[in-house]
């Protein structure tokens, strides 16, 4: 057990410290697409959320290991010092890059399999955040079962035809480019008949109807496709392999979804909003159950940061068996975000339930919003039982469910 | 920057598993549990003896092997996984622990370098420092130690006890004082040995240090917290593998009961609910040593959570076994009252979040 990073990462620490405290107060002249974005701060440097993008990839504490010649900063990959720049940041309360599905997930996807001219074409305008992307995976009929997915794509002449609809699309309305799984072998096998498309948003015969959720905030949308024609050369892939293509950028979202850090910054906000509060003129952290209930979610927070400790630790260290380790992750994270969120709401009991702009909100109402938010991330990116699936057929070797015929 | 066990950690921790695989058997726990054969505890305590476990938290200069917390929460998950019938977090973590913190140097010297030849081996009486039951309590005067200790840790064969007052200063008794009365308790686990201990105007030697701080006895309690964490994290993960392995080869309605979701999903939540347990156990270890301001809170937090996380896995795994999990004869309930055992020795899961929180004012 060391759990000293070394004097190089010492170095590194103190200049990401003072380049926070360079852009202390960052506020932005836009709005995020993202419904838990950081509105930034006050009394410091205005830009917008593009611009701040720029500086953080000129200065390495963004799309570090992406190449320069797509944008990136160029350098190597290195954990610590990603995990450096995410906890100072964190602490000085500097706002992070933009993230969200073109970012997160496509970028890496278009590195390992994409052809140079999309790579050329795609990632720095999307690391940049000019390019928004969107998700075109769930369909009404293809939730848990994804694979089972019924869009259908045509390869007529030189264009992809595409037809069907796809739902949950989170930021469709704001998206220039879509990646999209398509079924265009229509007689191979489930998994062997997808492939991943790469479809522009504005091309004629896409209709996006929003789909609000029941936070009344973040929206989802369904989209519409009828007869949309796009370049054949749209593929990431060969024909018939989105399924493995999409499989890989998944797993990357499912680890990302309820960091530790963060959940635990959320306690110690709690803690401290305890401490204000008071029921029957006595501060709610001095009675004792409201109290043990918050010991209890901070213990399981412990335990999930050491888990981090030891998963950044087996990426820092190969060879390192940490299978299950990682497969869990989507799940814990989720629910404990989920019901640290409702512990805040308990502790507030009806002042917990006001919402939007009430008189009395705490923390801009943040608490309420969260706890609905990740309901839908319990349930989307494989919902709490598909994961225990996962882990239980792949992690511990259980055997499946039996086929269903014609299933 | 690396976190995990170091190879000779898991080389120590391999050594333990393969010896109680060996000599633990279950045949040879029932034997011990239903109390006709002492001798077959004796000879398991003296194989883990000649394994070197009486040395481990010793410093060099007293003849031990000076290591540190981390090595002993291993072997610990191991006793835990392969229900060690013998005495260990007493007089091997806790004993040397306090004595370190609260002895002189003298006293620190006479003591450590005789609990790394196995001369004196002891037992521990903290419980009164942590949460007085009835009327229970030690208190000291000048007519020696008076007053009644419940569930002293590892009297078996113990030549000598820790005992602490309401105020945390650490005496040595000797257990063959005639003014000491040791009742032995019957818990649901009898693989492991507690009793009541009775002082009446008992003579015993005060702990220098421990006069005026509670620092030492915390130290004490709090590594035992973590080896009591670590025994229900290595018994917990047994109940996952028995439960997994009988998931998947016991049949009904014609499939293994493993491919019925709900079974499997009792099989993965208690597997997403322990596999942090290992990185929290060994990084309050670690703190233990080496980061003493988290120290506190780790080890409370790490002996709260592993409590609730293993009471929940004990109860799951003997359900996945159905009817044969209720039985004797399976055996599995040797875990399940040891991981309920360690739940409520050294502080319940609330009353150790309750010091988790006041160590963060």
């Amino acid at each position: 057990m060391d759990l000293e990073y070394g004097p190089e990462y010492q170095s590194f620490t103190k200049e990401v410290q003072s380049f926070c405290k360079k852009y202390k107060g960052l506020s932005f002249t836009d709005r995020s697409n993202n419904p838990l974005g950081s509105s930034g701060g006050s009394g410091g440097p205005k830009m917008s959320r593009s611009e701040w993008q720029k500086i953080l990839i000129e200065n390495g504490y963004f799309a570090r290991s992406v190449p320069k010649e797509y944008g990136g900063y160029g350098g190597k990959a290195d954990i610590l010092k990603s995990r450096i720049i995410a906890a100072e940041f964190s602490k000085s309360q500097t706002p992070v890059a933009m993230g969200g599905q073109g970012i997160d997930m496509l970028v890496p996807t278009l590195l390992e399999m994409g052809t140079e001219e999309q790579k050329q074409a795609y990632i720095e305008p999307t690391l940049h955040g000019e390019m928004v992307w969107c998700q075109g995976y769930s369909e009404p009929n293809a939730g848990s079962d994804l694979a089972s997915l019924q869009t259908k794509g045509e390869l007529v002449g030189d264009k992809w035809v595409i037809n069907g609809q796809k739902i949950w699309t989170s930021t469709a309305q704001y998206s220039q480019m879509c990646f999209c799984l398509v079924r265009t072998e229509p007689d191979a096998p489930k998994h062997a008949g997808i492939s991943y498309l790469l479809i522009p948003m504005d091309t004629p015969g896409i209709e996006i109807r929003p789909l609000v959720d029941m936070t009344l905030k973040a929206g989802f949308n369904e989209v519409f496709f009828t007869d949309v024609k796009i370049p054949a050369s749209n593929i990431v892939g060969k024909r018939g392999e989105g399924w493995a293509v999409a499989n890989a950028t998944l797993g990357h979202e499912r680890g990302s979804l309820a960091p530790p850090d963060a959940t635990m910054n959320r306690v110690n906000m709690l803690m401290q909003l305890m401490k204000e509060e008071t029921l029957d003129g006595k501060p709610l952290i001095e009675h004792p159950i409201y109290r043990d209930r918050l010991m209890q979610v901070q213990g399981k927070v412990l335990a999930q940061q050491s888990h981090a400790l030891r998963l950044l630790s087996a990426n820092l260290n190969p060879g390192t068996d940490v299978k299950i380790g990682k497969m869990i992750q989507k799940l814990t994270g989720t629910e404990l975000r989920h019901e640290l969120e409702g512990l805040a709401i308990d502790v507030m009991g009806e002042i917990g339930t006001l919402y939007e702009d009430s008189p009395h909100l705490k923390n801009e109402g943040t608490w309420q919003f969260i706890y609905m938010y990740f309901l839908g991330l319990i349930i989307g990116g494989g919902t709490s039982q598909i994961q225990k699936n996962i882990i239980a057929e792949r992690g511990l070797g259980l055997p499946k469910e039996p086929k269903v015929e014609g299933a | 920057m690396y976190f995990g066990l170091s190879e000779e950690q898991s080389f120590f921790q391999d050594n333990i598993r393969k010896y109680l695989a060996e000599h633990a058997t279950i045949d040879n726990i029932k034997h011990i549990a239903s109390g006709d054969k002492k001798n077959l505890s004796t000879g398991i305590h003296q194989g883990l003896l000649n394994l070197g476990v009486n040395g481990l938290l010793i410093p060099e200069e007293f003849g031990g092997l000076g290591l540190d917390l981390l090595f002993a929460a291993v072997i610990s998950e191991a006793l835990g996984g392969g229900i060690g019938p013998t005495p260990f977090i007493g007089p091997y973590v806790m004993a040397p622990t306090a004595i370190k913190h609260a002895g002189n140097k003298t006293q620190q010297e006479n003591f450590l370098s005789k609990i790394a030849i196995n001369e004196y081996r002891f037992g521990v009486g903290f419980n009164e420092f942590i949460g007085k039951r009835n009327d229970a309590g030690i208190t000291c005067s000048y007519k020696g130690l008076n007053g009644r200790a419940m569930f002293v840790l590892d009297t078996n064969d113990a030549t000598h006890l820790l005992l602490a007052d309401e105020k945390g200063q650490i005496f040595v008794v000797d257990t063959k004082s005639e003014n000491i009365e040791i009742v032995k308790l019957t818990t649901v686990d009898k693989t492991r040995q507690y009793s009541e201990v009775i002082c009446k105007n008992l003579e015993g030697e005060l702990l220098e240090n421990s006069a005026d701080s509670v620092e030492p006895i915390n130290q004490a309690i709090d590594a035992g917290r973590i080896m009591l964490a670590a025994d229900s994290l290595g018994a917990s993960q047994i109940m996952i593998d028995k439960a997994v392995d009988y998931a998947k080869e016991r049949k009904q309605f014609g499939r293994a009961i493993g491919s019925f979701q709900a079974v499997k999903h009792m099989c993965a939540e208690m597997t997403a609910d322990l596999e942090p347990c290992y990185a929290m156990v060994w990084h309050a270890a670690h703190c233990h040593d080496y980061s003493p301001d988290e120290a506190r809170l780790m080890a409370c937090h790490a002996k709260a959570h592993i409590s609730e996380i293993s009471k929940s896995i004990a109860k799951k795994a003997t359900e996945v076994h159905g009817g044969m999990g209720f039985t004797d004869l399976l055996g599995l309930h040797y875990w399940f009252k040891r991981i309920g055992l360690n739940r409520q020795i050294l502080g319940s899961p609330e009353l150790v979040r309750e010091e988790a929180y006041k160590s963060q004012l």
